[in-house]
């Protein structure tokens, strides 16, 4: 029976929490874009992939541990995508929002580009080297860098709900998620909220990139690979729902671990090839049934 | 002598694969030009359509799923139903929301299609596709099996495009200016505005999966990685953008002319040293999205403007008017 | 022809219409006015189908519509207007008025490839139509216009001229007199009561100028707070000191 939950435990549960965590960071920054700025941004996924290399980078010349320099990852990915709204987004501020799409569309690729054209596409290690799990209660085991990658998700999310909830710009930034009209007319400075957002998104967006290569490793796709679950979390938590994105996240995470489960006779329930179709499945699920989310989202 | 027939050939396959490309933009048109809606898994359809061609015509193997040996317009037929029907579930579960769940749900249709080609061994021989799929007119001597190959593929497009130009010269086009120009007032004129989003993105769908077709029988190989999001899709959005999009001739003018400008510059890279010729492939498609981008913002209208429905002309012809008005 | 029963519209915390009961006799021109904040407009667009009531009913000829999408209401006969003018800009004003009628084949993309003279032939009846719609309105020389290039008063006559592009049996006006000028008014004024006298509609109407409701309407249904205040002939219903009561302590109309 210990075997049994242990197994549950080490290798789908925390695999499942660690997972969701960082899904959840990058679905933060996804359901704000989507609630303030109105559009489905393509390019977020990229945005996670330039963090871990920033990161990645860091790491080599300092030698530095990935969370010393998580932070510095964090404000080089901010840089970039302030520019790439200025240079690539804003210019369509008055245009129908599918225009966004479209340009966030290009601006997947294009940032995939630079990036596998200044670090090449061969999977890079961020941690060299085997962990050892540490053992408590003789029988769950936990690796040092997910209790470490579980912490730093914490810090970020009460810092973002600090944000959100006490300060000036936080509370601007739910009143034009909730009706940008009315968030006009009482004078909110629309451009400082989206920069904002921005900011924000990207600094989570990053931090997750960072994380994930932690966990695993750093390739060029790997922000591809978090976009549809990362959109389903959103969809899932509601959009414009900063808190649902985090329920949203940890559901998805978990759901995918737990969909390789022996649950009957012996056999994977799913085939581990098909995780990615766990959060599709979800995502299209709500979007029959409940398209607002749990969490009361917006639906446009 | 020799140069100047490699050459030909060059061109003869230049002109295939942009009028395969042309039939996927005209497939975009109708959805994006026409419908207003954002297709961004392309890529799916067109493999859907590649495979289901290729596993209907292949003979019998050990390899995959096969062994039909359909001719080859049953097999056609088949790859734009199955895309179709696909096509139609996605629909009724997007439409009635805002264009960006369409996009992100046809990304994801997209993604999961690729997993099911490289999970499913017994049926598409997983990551190393399925090869051995005949090319019509093989029989035929060079390079007159090439050549009507192209014939084949330019009459499709031109049929496409009177199809399509039918179509938005007809009520039916009329009534999908009228839902993108002002949806209450189409509702309130008694036109089911879901029916038509529909109508529109399953046809679209359909031609992209003939398209995949093509490419399968044309290449005589389709595996996963032919239909990378990045050619399948992104490529055509580029051309429709480019080309002017509402715009059957843009549309088709687009493809030829992003498809030349593609195929050219991976020869010029592929004669650098090894090194450098993978990396200044990113150059290249960094390049291709600067010029989404520069387009979307300086000359949205594209190369060929939309021109505004045909019965405005033909109603202006009457009365002795210019069709040409501003359209903004 | 139309009845309303127990209607109610809740938005959150605010009750908009409040068990409202009236009914829009077959033939009438039907005015339904009120002060602001009355609930006409909430009222009106449950019965066009665009906001879904809380509860209550709407019967139109002996079948509950509440609910149903508007383009469903338009093939039962419910034709709407815009207050503000819904043109489709960047097509011509014949186009306009084509795109209308039910029962066009060549709506069918599939129809236009294979049976070209049916679609030619119910086109060139349709394009009759609007032509003759056109001539009603005298604004046959704006027929190759776009749209959106026309005045705010040849909109409001584009609006009206949708309604008849179909046989409509109940013809529901936003608002037909609002930001337009008092020749163009009185005009508007006329067309309606020649299209309630020679092709049989049934007109209701939310209006705010009162001189417009007096010379059309019978009866008038005078809503306040989100129900039936009264309802009868503009003379009575001027008089009735509720009416004043109503119209004074919500602010005057407009």
């Amino acid at each position: 029976m210990i075997d049994f939950i242990g197994d549950l435990v080490n290798f789908y549960l925390i695999p499942g929490l660690v997972l969701g965590s960082i899904y959840a960071l990058g679905a933060i920054g996804l359901t704000m874009t989507f609630g303030i700025l109105r559009f489905a941004n393509f390019a977020h996924g990229e945005t996670m992939t330039l963090g871990a290399y920033f990161a990645w980078t860091l790491v080599q010349l300092t030698g530095w541990h990935p969370i010393a320099v998580l932070p510095i990852a964090m404000g080089l990915t901010v840089l970039v995508v302030l520019g790439i709204d200025r240079g690539f987004y804003k210019p369509f501020r008055a245009s129908p929002t599918i225009m966004l799409v479209i340009a966030s569309f290009g601006m997947m690729l294009m940032v995939r580009s630079v990036v596998q054209f200044i670090w090449g596409v061969q999977m890079k290690a961020m941690v060299p080297g085997i962990q050892m799990p540490v053992v408590l209660f003789d029988w769950l085991r936990i690796s040092p860098k997910h209790m470490m990658i579980i912490a730093s998700v914490l810090v970020l999310m009460f810092a973002v709900h600090y944000l959100l909830t006490y300060t000036k710009i936080g509370k601007a930034m739910r009143a034009m998620s909730d009706s940008p009209e009315l968030a006009r007319l009482t004078g909110i400075n629309t451009e400082a909220v989206i920069r904002a957002t921005w900011i924000i998104g990207a600094a989570l967006a990053a931090a997750a990139g960072v994380l994930l290569a932690v966990d695993t490793h750093v390739e060029t796709m790997m922000g591809f690979k978090l976009l549809l679950p990362v959109f389903a979390a959103t969809i899932l938590g509601g959009i414009g729902r900063p808190y649902g994105a985090v329920a949203g996240g940890l559901v998805i995470g978990m759901a995918e671990e737990l969909s390789s489960y022996p649950w009957i006779g012996t056999e994977p329930l799913l085939n581990p090839g098909y995780k990615a179709g766990v959060a599709f499945a979800i995502m299209v699920a709500m979007l029959i049934w409940r398209p607002s989310g749990l969490f009361r989202g917006k639906v446009y | 002598m020799d140069q100047t027939y490699g050459i030909f050939l060059y061109v003869i396959s230049l002109l295939t694969m942009g009028g395969i490309y042309a039939i996927l933009a005209l497939g975009l048109n109708i959805q994006w030009g026409f419908t207003g809606l954002f297709n961004a898994g392309i890529a799916g359809f067109y493999a859907i359509g590649a495979y289901v061609s290729a596993i209907l015509t292949t003979a019998p193997t050990a390899r995959h799923l096969g062994g039909y040996e359909m001719p080859y317009p049953v097999a056609f037929a088949a790859a734009m139903i199955v895309a179709g029907i696909l096509a139609w579930g996605v629909g009724r579960i997007c439409l009635r929301l805002r264009s960006d769940y369409l996009a992100i749900a046809t990304i994801g249709i997209a993604e999961i299609f690729r997993l099911i080609l490289k999970n499913e061994t017994w049926a598409t021989n997983g990551p190393r596709g399925v090869s051995m799929v005949p090319k019509p007119f093989a029989t035929l001597p060079e390079p007159w099996n090439h050549l009507a190959f192209l014939a084949m593929v330019l009459v499709t497009v031109a049929a496409i495009y009177l199809a399509l130009e039918t179509a938005r010269k007809s009520p039916w086009g009329r009534v999908m200016t009228a839902i993108r120009e002002n949806e209450p007032a189409a509702r309130a004129a008694g036109k089911n505005v879901a029916r038509f989003r529909m109508e529109g993105f399953v046809f679209g769908c359909m031609l992209m999966a003939l398209a995949g077709a093509y490419t399968s029988h044309y290449l005589k190989f389709i595996g996963p990685n032919a239909t990378d999001p990045l050619t399948a899709t992104f490529l055509v959005w580029v051309m429709l953008v480019v080309g002017g999009s509402a715009n059957n001739k843009g549309a088709i003018l687009g493809a030829f002319l992003m498809w030349t400008v593609w195929s050219a510059t991976e020869i010029l890279t592929s004669r650098l040293p090894d090194d450098l010729s993978i990396r200044t492939a990113y150059v290249r498609i960094f390049l291709i999205g600067l010029v989404l981008q520069i387009v979307l913002q300086k000359f949205p209208r594209g190369i060929l403007p939309e021109q505004r429905l045909a019965s405005s002309a033909k109603a202006a012809e009457n009365t002795g008017r210019p069709a040409d008005r501003p359209s903004t | 022809m139309l009845r309303v029963e127990n209607l109610n519209m809740r938005f959150g915390g605010l009750q908009a219409v409040r068990d409202c009961s009236f009914e829009i006799e077959a033939g009438t021109i039907t005015g339904l006015i009120g002060p602001n904040g009355a609930g006409k407009t909430t009222t009106f667009n449950m019965i066009v189908g665009e906001l879904k009531p809380t509860s209550g009913r709407i019967v139109f000829e002996g079948e509950d519509i509440a609910g149903l999408p508007a383009y469903k209401l338009f093939h039962k006969g419910i034709v709407r207007t815009f207050q503000i003018p819904h043109e489709f800009g960047q097509m011509t004003v014949l186009e306009n008025l084509m795109v209308v009628p039910p029962d066009q084949p060549g709506e069918r993309l599939f129809v236009n490839w294979i049976a070209r003279a049916k679609v030619a032939a119910r086109e060139r009846q349709v394009r009759q139509r609007a032509e003759e719609a056109l001539e009603f309105l005298s604004i046959s020389h704006l027929r190759d216009e776009l749209a959106g290039n026309l005045s705010g008063g040849q909109k409001k006559l584009l609006e009206l001229g949708r309604t008849m592009m179909t046989d409509a049996r109940l013809v529901l006006l936003d608002e037909p007199g609002a930001g337009v000028n008092p020749t163009l008014l009185l005009k508007i004024r006329d067309m309606i009561s020649e299209l309630h006298r020679e092709r049989g509609y049934t007109f209701c109407l939310i209006e705010h100028d009162m001189d417009l409701i007096s010379s059309l309407c019978d009866p008038v249904i005078v809503l306040a707070e989100g129900c039936v205040l009264t309802q009868g002939k503009m003379e009575d219903v001027r008089r009735d000191p509720e009416v004043l009561d109503a119209y004074l302590g919500g602010g005057e109309d407009e």
